[in-house]
């Protein structure tokens, strides 16, 4: 008997995540920093683990360096497999041709001998900009229980803001009619999550229709799902009613870091039913120090904390100074923040260092927008970064 | 060249110390620092010193031990060949498992013998430091030595077993005691249960001791030799912590939250750990906390000052906790007070207690306790 996966699941993390700007200069979006330990790849590559599937292609393109070595050979997620696991997928140079991945399903018809190598009855496609926990078995599930060709999650969003989103419009048991990519006039605000469920001999033809095709764009929600619901193949909406946010933006990072904090979070990563794996850093326990203040915050491994530190997160082996102040503020790894610093409302990436009596950014409550520091630059001391500017080189002042 | 050394670990040579702490476990899988076992120094200073093959000798009460070293993935040491070696007690229904290091000596011969490399590195999994086990070696080799014991100097000991030395200028060492009376005595040179040996020689000396019916290492081995052997002194003068009874392990974990000996253990980032995928550490408003050390998976409401959380620990509303070390997963409820404790893993104490001992006696809560 041939061995197989009943599911294999693809995950799109090539994105650029150009709307990130400084955070993503040298690192793919899914490689980006959230939460104090995490990347927010682990979040989907958590999920499929915790539902059972073992088999993840990670299909990459822009900046893959970062994202490849913290994947490894799996093993944090337990995705070390003998048969299965997780497997990094570049464009690759074939006899005949070889390109650039041209959209996400050009992505995915490339990669068609990985799939087929585990000869899955369903494909499961992922994206690697969102954070959220989701039981994909259960999905999985519904789509065998529908007797569909393709399944789609969705979520309702607020209405004004469903023309951002692929949206579905469905018959009351969940079948869709209807499948709208960013609609300027909305019909409902049930809005694709980006996470498809096919039955893998549907996703393969789709997907060599798809790739014949001069016109199409190569992409899952202008293309192939738009393609599929015409030919009249059964396809359903999969309701997730849990926390999700896709965190494209800045603002929208910043505000997804915010909601693990407090006793009762709008997002829990603690939960011990459904753990969120990642790489570890190899640190001691975090030190707060007797002129340490730590308030509403999350404080991961390794930093050492001399100042305030309120309504924030950090990152790993962040030093904080003595008199130094992050109000309302992400720190990635290994940032220092030297004495009487400030830094408000602001986004930090990895190994900066901000100067003795440096301000960035200004209080939130009257901040033009959110400040960005890319990674590994030094701002010099005493100088001053404004509210909202985003500075991916060192900064010595205007 | 530590490469072609091997690493032997005792897990449970020292139990007798501190009962408090390993009746349930090995001495070498007592937490510490936080987020560490003891066992954790032993085999990262080996890892460090490129040793890739580790025995690590057992007992009893291993259970939690074989959890903590898994694979040896965490410490690097899942290898095809060599890596981390379990080495139960072999005993059939007669034999009681060793009663002491000899006979746990000859009941590891095999792995011994098997084994390629020229040096064995014997460490007891009782203390907690740097030592660079590569220098070490180097040094066992410069001096042409049979044996070189490592040891540091102190002002007092505190431990059921325990061997001096004297060694003379060069480090060789003429004459070792064993228990000896320290009355006064302001420069003890203890050894500190690290020893390099010749691998061959160790099996000699093994083999000779089965021959002669000696049932003790150090006192029909080592001082009664120490004149024909060339038995040499490592002295090591960096931060170390001989966890040997309760007050020390209290005393040693207080002396982490000093900037210093942090730095000396942990500033290259290289003391490795199982990974257990805790969520950061939340600090919840209102919290308050001093001069501590936080591991991941806290969630903090409450006040702790000049303590040690270990993972998972949660301190409710309106408690204080100062001077204590609490272990994985303790659960203090709100408006407790506790003062100079040590909880082992997975106590509870419940809304309103208050607790308190003192750095000389610190007030003991084991492991599982709901108070």
């Amino acid at each position: 008997m041939q061995r197989k996966k009943e599911c294999v699941a693809m995950l799109l993390a090539g994105g650029q995540g150009s709307r990130l700007y400084a955070l993503t200069n040298k690192i793919a979006k899914p490689a980006v920093a959230f939460g104090a330990k995490y990347r927010i790849i682990d979040f989907p590559l958590s999920n499929c683990v915790n539902s059972g599937i073992d088999t993840v292609g990670v299909l990459t393109q822009y900046e893959p360096l970062e994202l490849n070595e913290y994947i490894g050979n799996g093993q944090p997620w337990d995705l070390d497999r003998s048969f299965g696991g997780v497997h990094i997928l570049s464009p690759y140079q074939a006899k005949k041709k070889s390109s650039w991945y041209e959209g996400t399903a050009n992505a995915i018809y490339q990669n068609m001998s990985f799939m087929k190598k585990y000869n899955p009855d369903y494909v499961l496609i992922l994206s690697g900009d969102h954070i959220y926990k989701m039981n994909y078995a259960k999905m999985l599930a519904a789509h065998i229980a529908n007797g569909a060709d393709c399944t789609i999650a969705a979520i309702e969003v607020p209405i004004e803001e469903a023309s951002r989103f692929g949206i579905l419009n469905v018959n009351e048991d969940g079948s869709i009619y209807q499948f709208e990519e960013k609609p300027k006039q909305p019909k409902s605000n049930l809005a694709s999550m980006g996470i498809y469920v096919f039955t893998a001999e549907k996703l393969y033809k789709y997907l060599e229709l798809d790739d014949q095709d001069p016109d199409s764009g190569k992409d899952f929600g202008k293309d192939v799902l738009p393609a599929m619901l015409n030919a009249g193949e059964k396809m359903f909406s999969y309701r997730f009613d849990g926390y999700w946010k896709d965190v494209g933006t800045i603002p929208a990072l910043w505000e997804s870091n915010m909601d693990l904090l407090g006793a009762n979070p709008a997002f829990d990563v603690g939960d011990p039913t459904w753990k969120i794996h990642s790489r570890n850093p190899l640190a001691p326990p975090e030190y707060i120090s007797e002129t340490g203040e730590v308030d509403n915050s999350m404080i991961a491994l390794g930093c050492e904390i001399y100042g305030k530190v309120q309504n924030s997160i950090l990152s790993s082996n962040v030093i904080v100074e003595e008199g130094a102040k992050i109000v309302d503020s992400v720190i990635m790894s290994g940032t220092v923040i030297k004495r009487n610093a400030q830094v408000l409302y602001s986004v930090i990436d990895e190994n900066v260092t901000v100067g003795e009596n440096a301000v960035v950014g200004a209080d939130r409550k009257s901040a033009r927008g959110i400040t960005v520091l890319g990674r590994n630059i030094t701002v010099s001391a005493d100088v001053k970064v404004a509210d909202g500017k985003i500075i991916d080189s060192d900064y010595k002042g205007e | 060249m530590a490469r072609s050394a091997v690493g032997v670990i005792f897990t449970n040579i020292q139990d007798k110390n501190i009962p408090e702490l390993s009746s349930r476990r090995t001495l070498a899988s007592i937490p510490f620092a936080g987020r560490y076992r003891l066992i954790d120094f032993a085999l990262s200073n080996l890892v460090n010193a490129g040793i890739t093959t580790v025995g690590i000798v057992t007992k009893n009460n291993y259970q939690s031990l074989i959890d903590h070293l898994g694979s040896g993935k965490d410490w690097d040491l899942a290898r095809k060949d060599g890596g981390i070696i379990l080495l139960p007690p072999y005993s059939n229904e007669t034999d009681a498992p060793y009663k002491n290091r000899l006979e746990a000596l000859m009941g590891i011969t095999g792995f011994l013998q098997r084994r390629k490399e020229d040096y064995v590195v014997l460490y007891d999994g009782d203390g907690v430091s740097r030592l660079d086990i590569a220098d070490v070696v180097r040094f066992h080799e410069e001096t042409r030595a049979d044996i070189t014991m490592v040891y540091h100097q102190t002002d007092s000991v505190e431990s059921h077993y325990y061997i001096t030395l004297d060694p003379d200028e060069s480090g060789r060492i003429n004459s070792l005691q064993i228990n000896p009376k320290l009355d006064g005595k302001k420069k003890i040179n203890l050894y500190i249960n690290v020893m390099v040996v010749q691998r061959e020689f160790l099996m000699d000396i093994i083999q000779n001791a089965v021959q002669s019916g000696f049932s003790s290492f150090g006192r029909e081995i080592l001082a009664k030799n120490v004149g024909s052997m060339r038995i040499f002194g490592y002295k090591f003068d960096g931060y170390y912590a001989g966890i040997t009874s309760l007050p020390r392990y209290y005393k040693y974990s207080m002396e982490m939250l000093d900037k210093s000996v942090r730095d000396e253990l942990f500033g290259a980032r290289d003391i490795y750990t199982k990974v257990r995928d805790s969520a950061p550490s939340k600090y919840i408003e209102g919290a308050v906390v001093k001069n501590s050390l936080i591991s991941d998976g806290c969630i903090i409401e409450g006040t702790v000052e000049n303590s040690i959380l270990f993972r998972g620990v949660r301190i409710g509303k309106g408690s204080v906790v100062r001077n204590s070390v609490l272990m994985q997963e303790t659960t203090v409820g709100s408006y407790v007070q506790l003062d100079c404790v040590i909880t082992d893993k997975n106590v509870v104490i419940r809304d309103r207690r208050h607790l308190s001992g003192c750095a000389e006696l610190p007030y003991f809560v084991a492991k599982g306790k709901l108070l």
